[in-house]
């Protein structure tokens, strides 16, 4: 006869001395854990509550400029720098840590429009409506705390007068060259005085320009009649060029996909398209009221932070319509520009009532060390809200947003004005004879036309 | 170089049986933890959501695998036996040839307390097997700790006390007296005095929900929030008095036994049973629920212990033993029946799906004693006896699942331990309205409504046709001076009213009715919450 009973020894399940770790066993049976998917629920919904208790996203504003602020530029090599530019010419670099100037470039005349730094983070262009293209020497950061006080004035490196006024520059990634929209598109070295090529396709004032960050030859633009083009340096002539019903703002390149590029349109909504395939865009996200000034990619590439003429900030997936997350203050007036800091967990906007803001990029964030039992449990948070997320109660926490009362009614105006338009559709439809009045599905119906 | 590869085929295909037979034993495995089918993709359209949950399907299959692999090779402990060979019964194997063969802490476990002056005793342990409660019927309670065999306090209330039982850990316990339902602390202070309940005969403690359920002698079903004491339902069985309740670990239903031979479940969101079963021709002596919610073992005074499915509602084994006074299911599925001064337990002998429980060990006591109650030690191979002359804890081999996870009950819990786990499970606490009889419902899809609601057209139309049908009605012709114009015209102009009204007022009312809920609602939350209540 055998027999057999449990037995456990305290040695084997205790710790042996006190400043060991306690021991612990897993059995991860089901049925040691009944009703466990409804204690999943409740976390879920625990954890949805938590997430808006958490959700401070403002960090600080960074007070300076004495006019709106027009345009930024970020190092791509000092994470905690970022450049800004007002209307009345002053440029600043900007400490986020202690969100104060570390250096003043002052020297435009009129506003600045445009601001890009080097790839190496040495040389700062910027350009503005007083016709110039000005090169800076960007002051290596130093160890001590002590300069940042101290506003530094410095005189610029270069200045190049053109023609006329500039509208945009961007530098290119990994060569020397910089590009610069005014009248036409201008392509300019660091050393000489005056463009090296210069790019037209039309009459029509080039408004933004970007390059691509994974082809360093290939660059898009946008016009004011209303088009995107795109420019490949090495056949010196337009690529392609699209014409939609509204201009372009900004245009913005997918770090992690350089073949896709994302516009922030006039109309209000953000249209992705593929650089290979303009006829179509590849998703449209619609969710500011009105125009957006700028556009800015994480550098995971899987977001993307928009700034608008609506007083508003929104951070869009990039493959969904609508927007994640919207920042708003009562201060924060009409937004000119935004940026997405490099290590992807911030987002900068600059506005018109001469501030730049400060934000988090996940708004529940903890910032600072965290312990691994704590960024285990933030992802099991995560992971269990996002099981859950689309049962009402669930649904009802996560969706929720505060909007200022203009936005909030606006899209209420928006939504009963489509409403009605589709309404009308459908009924010309229906008393038509079938297949004479065709809608164009939405990724194209903002397209007019694509040239070669 | 064909051949080559032909050979290599043939080496894949030609495995040997040891490692085929493991890959059935992982496979079985696998779908338990699997927790059920995967979802049909096929039908899904959107190419989107159809290539995410298929990644997902994915990741739910390598997590089973790894859990299998974990079950099979990491497990600490394994589960307990007992194997006759030969002509030998394991029936006819006593506790003292048990003792000669096991180590020593495991015959510490055999031991007969003998306290004759305080009556029968119930008992009852926490969910991690280590504390336990024995509650005499002259009054004497005693809370032990069983892993140091100490008496951590011991106190004598000087009336009845019908049952004992914990509250969510070893610092709380509820006895049922003669007059009310007491709540007492781990050092015997009384903390509570449950006045509404009136007195009580069972008193049973759903962990998940934080309920304290009880029928009381007029057979009425209590239950009680203990984290804010509010009482969630007072359910009226209609069904006289009854002492037998227990609750299904598995969906926290509450079963009661009634003197007609039916089993009714209960959930505290209704006030009608969830179901009803003819079990019995007599009084139903004892109810008892296997842990995986499937089986039901209930007993009658006809002497037959009846094994039913609690999915398909139906029998499934009938035992012809004895009149079984009190039932307990043990972690791995053994069934303990007590009667007189006899405890049998029965083994499943069949694995899988058909239930076929059969003798598997005996126990008789000195013949003085009359057993209250039997219930598993969980965690342990024992199984610990009240009766009239105290209690008494003997060994089974097999009985008590070997692996504990230390984040669901831990014998072994030091104080900082639990009080963190109180914490956790507070915050886990689930609301009384997830008490259903298939809790992995929750989270699924409803199915469609098979009845649409009524659209507007439709709605337009009833209230045409109920117009219609009050202006055609035929007035009685009203004698003796009471059939004015005036009045009649009135009449029907009201009677027109009354067809119309029904229906906006309908909608109308559900407005208001909303809105009052929903003030109701954002009155009582605190001013921090207050963001969240429905602004309609």
């Amino acid at each position: 006869m055998k027999i057999k009973t449990l037995s456990r020894s305290v040695d084997e399940y205790t710790r042996e001395r006190s400043q060991d770790l306690q021991r612990v066993f897993h059995n991860f049976d089901p049925s040691l854990r009944p009703m466990e998917k409804a204690v999943e629920y409740q976390r879920a919904l625990t954890a949805a509550k938590l997430e808006k208790i958490f959700a401070r996203p403002f960090v600080g504003a960074m007070d300076g400029h004495r006019d709106g602020v027009s345009c930024m530029a970020k190092n791509p090599n000092y994470l905690k720098g970022i450049f800004s530019a007002s209307m009345d010419g002053d440029i600043r670099l900007w400490d986020i840590s202690s969100r104060r100037t570390v250096c003043q470039f002052p020297g435009h005349q009129g506003a600045v429009r445009g601001l890009t730094a080097s790839t190496d983070g040495n040389v700062l262009v910027s350009c503005g409506t007083d016709c110039t293209v000005r090169l800076w020497n960007v002051p290596r950061p130093s160890l001590e705390d002590s300069s940042i006080s101290s506003e530094n004035f410095i005189e610029p490196s270069a200045t190049y007068v053109w023609k006329n006024a500039f509208w945009a520059v961007d530098h290119q990634f990994e060569g020397d060259l910089f590009a610069t929209a005014g009248a036409q598109l201008d392509m300019w070295n660091h050393n000489r005085s005056q463009p090296v090529q210069s790019f037209q396709w039309g009459t029509d004032s080039v408004i933004s320009v970007r390059f691509n960050p994974g082809e360093p030859n290939l660059l898009a633009t946008s016009a004011s009649d209303r088009s995107i083009t795109i420019y490949d340096l090495r056949l010196s002539s337009a690529a392609r060029k699209i014409i939609m019903m509204t201009k372009t703002n900004s245009i913005a390149w997918n770090p992690m996909e350089p073949m896709n590029l994302t516009a922030a349109n006039e109309d209000g909504s953000c249209y992705s398209f593929d650089g290979r395939k303009l006829d179509e865009a590849k998703c449209v996200h619609k969710d500011h009221v009105s125009a957006v000034m700028d556009i800015d990619f994480s550098p995971t590439g899987r977001e993307f932070v928009t700034g608008s003429y609506d007083r508003s900030v929104r951070i869009f997936p990039y493959n969904g319509g609508h927007s994640r997350e919207i920042y708003h203050t009562k201060r924060m007036q009409r937004v000119f520009c935004v940026k997405y800091s490099c290590d992807a967990t911030y987002v900068i906007s600059g506005s018109d009532d001469t501030n730049l803001r400060l934000w988090k990029a996940k708004a529940s964030e903890q910032l600072g060390v965290i312990l691994p039992r704590e960024q285990k449990k933030h992802e099991y948070n995560e992971a269990v809200k996002n099981r859950y997320k689309h049962l009402s109660e669930v649904k009802r926490i996560v969706r929720h947003r505060h909007l200022p009362k203009p936005i909030y009614k606006a899209m209420g105006i928006i939504r009963t004005v489509n409403d009605s338009k589709r309404r009308k559709e459908a009924r010309r439809k229906a008393h038509s004879a079938p297949g004479t009045v065709v809608t164009a599905p939405l990724r194209k119906r903002k397209i007019i036309k694509e040239v070669e | 170089m064909e051949i080559s590869s032909e050979d290599n085929n043939l080496m894949e295909k030609v495995l040997p049986t040891v490692e085929q037979e493991s890959d059935v034993e992982l496979e079985t495995k696998v779908k338990k933890y699997l927790r059920g089918e995967g979802a049909n993709l096929e039908t899904l359209k959107d190419k989107k959501l159809k290539t995410q949950l298929a990644s997902r399907e994915k990741l739910y299959g390598k997590s089973a695998k790894a859990a299998a692999k974990i079950e099979k090779w990491l497990l600490p402990a394994e589960a307990g036996y007992l194997e006759t060979e030969g002509l030998e019964k394991t029936w006819r194997v006593k506790q003292t040839d048990i003792a000669n063969e096991v180590d020593i802490l495991s015959s510490r476990n055999q031991y007969d307390i003998v306290l004759p002056d305080f009556g029968p005793y119930k008992l009852d342990f926490t969910a991690s097997g280590r504390h336990m409660l024995a509650g005499g019927r002259k009054g004497h309670l005693a809370l032990l700790d069983m892993m140091n065999m100490s008496l951590i306090k011991e106190i004598q209330v000087r009336e009845t006390v019908r049952d004992v039982a914990f509250l969510h850990n070893d610092q709380f316990f509820a006895a049922a007296q003669k007059k009310y339902a007491y709540i007492y602390g781990r050092d015997g202070t009384e903390l509570h005095c449950l006045k509404e309940r009136g007195p009580v005969a069972r008193l049973r403690f759903l962990k998940n929900h934080f309920l304290l359920a009880s029928v009381n002698m007029s057979g009425q079903l209590h239950y009680q929030d203990v984290t804010h004491g509010g009482m969630v339902a007072s359910i009226r069985t209609g069904k006289g008095r009854t002492d037998v309740m227990e609750v299904n670990p598995y969906n926290s239903v509450v079963g009661l036994g009634h003197s007609g031979g039916t089993v009714t479940m209960w959930k505290p969101t209704s006030q009608a049973p969830l179901v009803q079963m003819q079990c019995h021709p007599g009084p139903v002596s004892s109810v008892a629920f296997h842990p995986n919610g499937h089986l039901m073992a209930t007993s009658g005074k006809e002497r037959k212990i009846k094994i039913w499915d609690l999915r398909k509602f139906e029998e499934v084994q009938t035992i012809h033993s004895f009149h079984a006074k009190t039932l307990s299911f043990s972690q791995k599925g053994l069934l303990a029946a007590g009667t007189g001064s006899f405890v049998q337990i029965l083994g499943d002998s069949s694995g899988g799906s058909s239930h076929n429980y059969t003798r598997y060990m005996n126990h008789s006591m000195v013949k003085g004693y009359q057993i209250e109650k039997v219930m598993f030690r969980p965690y342990e191979d024992v199984i610990g006896i009240g009766h009239s002359m105290g209690w008494s804890s003997i060994l089974i081999p097999g009985s008590g699942e070997p692996n504990f996870d230390s984040w669901v009950a831990n014998p072994f819990e030091t104080s900082k331990q639990r009080r963190e786990k109180e914490v956790h499970s507070l915050l886990d606490k689930l609301p009384p309205e997830t008490i259903m009889l298939d809790p992995s419902k929750i989270g699924a899809m409803r199915p469609s409504r098979r009845k649409e609601k009524p659209s507007r057209g439709e709605i337009e139309a009833e209230k045409e046709v109920a117009i219609e049908a009050a202006k055609s009605t035929e007035l009685k012709n009203k004698t003796k001076g009471r059939n004015k114009p005036s009045k009649r015209t009135k009449k029907k102009k009201e009677m027109v009213e009354n067809a119309k009204r029904t229906f906006p007022e309908q909608e109308h009312n559900t407005a208001i009715k909303k809105r009052r809920i929903v003030e109701d609602a954002a009155a009582e939350l605190p001013t921090s919450l207050k963001r969240f209540a429905r602004k309609n």
